[in-house]
């Protein structure tokens, strides 16, 4: 007898206690979020605080970089199991800031989903993973956003022999899409918008949206458009899929930190921002020797840790972008690496130019 | 020597220390591990707060048993997931228990081919990990289905694609509601009718035929009320509602989508494979003089399953059944690999767009808490009702 009701009393409590939350407002919401004294003590493994990450990257003697393992161009794993890809060039580029050697660099292949608990709890020291910048994520999810270092806009993809041309067409559809991403509500807000009704099929991991959509459980695909280029090339046939113009939102992709630690914010910026400036400067891996024992100009000689002790203002060496020039390379070199015209997706830069260009990518100047 | 015993060598004494002591180390582990949790939260400006629940989600729900749009609240999606969750599970559970005693039954059939085919079922089965059968399910079953286009269509029509099975379906009108009034007036009278024949028949010693008389009271009722209302409203409390291909999608009837028939069919069966097992165990440990006894009386095979095995039975099948209902909505949560939006799946989707991982968890950890006790709770009564009495 005494059991059951201590069963009985135990479901009650929990439902009292769900209800408690589901009431959200009156109750749990009373607590002032904004009270929060930022000096906290470091705790465990994650490190918080100014300047905290870098020393904890330094101690350990390499880099924990959070990326993803299933886009091809961005970042996957190769036949001999290395990571290859645009965003982990960025991991090598910061592990070259920092050590000198880009080879310093501890990947986690990480899913949609857990990116960000990842980063929160300090599993990992940056977050390189095709992750678009939102108002959102940069508050709510107690992160900081670096830099863009690819401007994208999510598209939609549909088999060539469903005739589907434009938005409209998919009334009715089914559309496979990750959870997790700004894709699943820049979908569900395209299509409200217009109308259109639809059906989502939510997976985990792009290799599961992409298997569904291959098996013909869904009408439509949709990803950021660079991922879509990136995923047609492992479909089975190819040149039986296209992608639709419509481009549904934007979607600029860069690295994230945590927050509370400026100092390791500043560095991460400033590695990106380095790898624009070296194109800017027409400095790229092959000539950088060169340039470094030639250079009259003053911004070429800060640049390279020539003059101006610029490294040691972000607690690095002197030569921490002749670290990425050289061993990662410039933008332009990252770029063509992994996305240009002798890769199997043949990305145009667009948007991804320098400004010089026409492009979007624009650097503040280093001095 | 009536010398007292000192107190650190006295049993009750050092028996009480213990047990504080243990006391005392939990829950200064327990408070660590909060303050911890705490302490960390706070440094990322994490606090702990439920308020997220209340605002918009953003995000679409491909199945969902309530009104669901993007517009909704996080609280609302997390329903949804709850929902589906309770929805699969229930049916899972019924249909899991109807397979189940069959394929046990087969097993202990003297019939050399059913016996070998329920052995081979269930060794099969059982040793096979459930995500393996769910994805076999998923995707070597529900979406070889012919698509659309060339849809299989059965008498019905039930269209059959790999975006799932379409079937006739009621849609309930404007009657509806009084009809489910009187269904339920329905079910009291036939409870009232069990009740007189059952106490009739103790009396008399003559047990008159309960279950299909109270039965036939309840379709009568069904059937009367369902001319009533369909007089009163000129329409019937359902009406009938048939699938049709229109574009990219079927439309009418009721829609089964892959997703839920691959996890549903991959609970039933695995599940099924255990409570085979269980069943066969509980019959047989009902002691063969029994089964004897029950001949020799002149009971011929059904009745003796029935009036003299089972009741027996069910003592034994009862309690270990019980896990197997925990096991089948534990397991449900596996839904999130392939794509059917459970409450696993929805929580995990809002967990990644609101970043509250902690309240998240927490919540889903109470839901599922939450269903397990009230089975619990269900099957332990269920239990102490067929228990057997002792004079």
């Amino acid at each position: 007898m005494s059991k059951r009701v201590f069963y009985i009393l135990g479901l009650l409590l929990i439902l009292g206690a769900l209800l408690a939350a589901c009431g959200g407002q009156n109750s749990s919401n009373a607590q002032p979020v904004k009270t929060v004294v930022v000096t906290v003590e470091a705790k465990g493994n994650a490190a918080s605080g100014q300047g905290a990450t870098l020393k904890a990257v330094k101690d350990r003697g390499y880099l924990v970089c959070g990326v993803n393992a299933q886009l091809p161009g961005f970042g996957y794993v190769d036949k001999e199991g290395n990571y290859k890809g645009f965003d982990v060039d960025y991991c090598h580029a910061v592990a070259a800031a920092i050590f000198g050697d880009p080879s310093k660099v501890e990947f986690r292949p990480l899913t949609a989903k857990e990116r960000f608990t990842a980063l929160q709890t300090g599993e990992i020291d940056v977050l390189i993973r095709n992750t678009t910048w939102t108002l959102t994520r940069d508050t709510e999810l107690g992160t900081n956003f670096a830099p863009t270092t690819f401007y994208d806009g999510q598209g939609i993809m549909v088999r060539k022999d469903s005739g589907i041309k434009k938005l409209e067409d998919l009334d009715g559809a089914k559309i496979c899409v990750a959870t997790g991403t700004t894709t699943e509500l820049n979908l569900a807000d395209q299509m409200s918008a217009r109308g259109i009704k639809y059906t989502p099929v939510v997976f985990e991991t792009a290799d599961q949206v992409f298997g569904a959509y291959e098996e013909g459980r869904c009408d439509a695909v949709t990803s950021d458009k660079s991922a879509l280029v990136s995923r047609r090339v492992t479909l089975k046939n190819p040149a039986n899929h296209i992608i639709l113009d419509a481009t549904l939102s934007k979607e600029p992709l860069g690295p994230l930190v945590r927050q509370g630690d400026d100092q390791w914010f500043d560095i991460i910026k400033w590695v990106v921002f380095a790898t624009f400036t070296g194109e800017e400067m027409g400095i790229n891996s092959k000539n950088v020797d060169k340039i470094k024992a030639e250079t009259k100009d003053p911004n070429v000689r800060k640049f390279l840790g020539l003059e101006g002790e610029m490294g040691q203002k972000l607690g690095l060496s002197d030569d921490w972008a002749y670290n990425i020039i050289k061993y990662v390379g410039n933008y332009a070199e990252i770029y063509d690496r992994n996305l240009g015209p002798n890769t199997p997706f043949n990305l145009p830069r667009g948007l991804n130019a320098s400004w010089k260009d026409g492009g979007l990518l624009y650097a503040p100047p280093i001095r | 020597m009536n010398e007292a015993v000192p107190f650190w060598r006295d049993e009750r004494v050092l028996k009480w220390i213990a047990q504080i002591t243990f006391l005392v180390a939990v829950v200064v582990s327990v408070w660590y591990l909060y303050h911890n949790m705490i302490t960390a939260l706070a440094a990322r400006n994490l606090l702990p707060s439920f308020h997220f629940l209340k605002l918009t989600a953003g995000f679409d729900i491909g199945e969902h048993l309530i009104p669901y749009s993007r517009s909704s609240t996080y609280g609302r999606a997390f329903l949804v997931g709850v929902l589906n969750t309770i929805e699969v599970s229930f049916l899972g559970i019924i249909f899991a228990t109807i397979l189940g005693i069959i394929i046990g039954l087969m097993r202990l059939s003297t019939n050399w081919l059913l016996n070998k085919l329920a052995s081979i079922y269930i060794e099969i089965i059982r040793n096979v990990p459930l995500l393996v059968l769910l994805v076999f399910w998923y995707t070597g079953v529900f979406l070889q289905f012919p698509r659309l286009k060339q849809a299989k269509i059965l008498p019905g029509p039930t269209i059959v694609s790999n975006r799932g099975i379409a079937m006739p379906w009621g849609i309930p009108t404007a009657g509806w509601h009084t009809y489910l009034y009187i269904l339920l007036v329905g079910l009291i009278l036939a409870a009232i009718v069990w009740w007189r024949l059952t106490l009739i028949g103790k009396r008399t010693g003559r047990m008159p035929l309960v279950t299909v008389w109270s039965s036939l009271t309840f379709l009568g009722v069904a059937a009367v009320g369902w001319g009533l209302v369909t007089l009163i409203f000129h329409q019937a409390p359902l009406a009938m509602s048939t699938p049709e291909i229109k574009g990219l999608r079927t439309v009418g009837g009721l829609e089964l989508t892959p997703e839920f028939l691959a996890l549903f069919s991959g609970l039933v069966f695995y599940t099924a494979a255990f409570i085979a097992e269980v069943v066969r165990a509980g019959i047989q440990s009902v002691s063969k003089g029994q089964i004897e006894a029950a001949r020799a009386l002149g009971l011929n095979g059904f009745q003796t399953l029935r009036l003299v095995v089972f009741p027996q039975a069910l003592r034994v099948i009862v309690p270990p059944m019980t896990s197997q209902y925990l096991n089948l909505t534990k397991n449900s949560s596996l839904a999130v690999f392939i794509g059917f939006p459970d409450l696993y799946s929805v929580a995990g989707t809002i967990h990644n767009q609101t970043g509250r991982a902690v309240e998240v968890t927490l919540l889903m950890m109470g839901v599922y808490l939450s269903f397990s006790l009230a089975t619990s709770i269900f099957m332990n009564w269920y239990n102490k009702k067929i228990r057997l009495v002792e004079r």
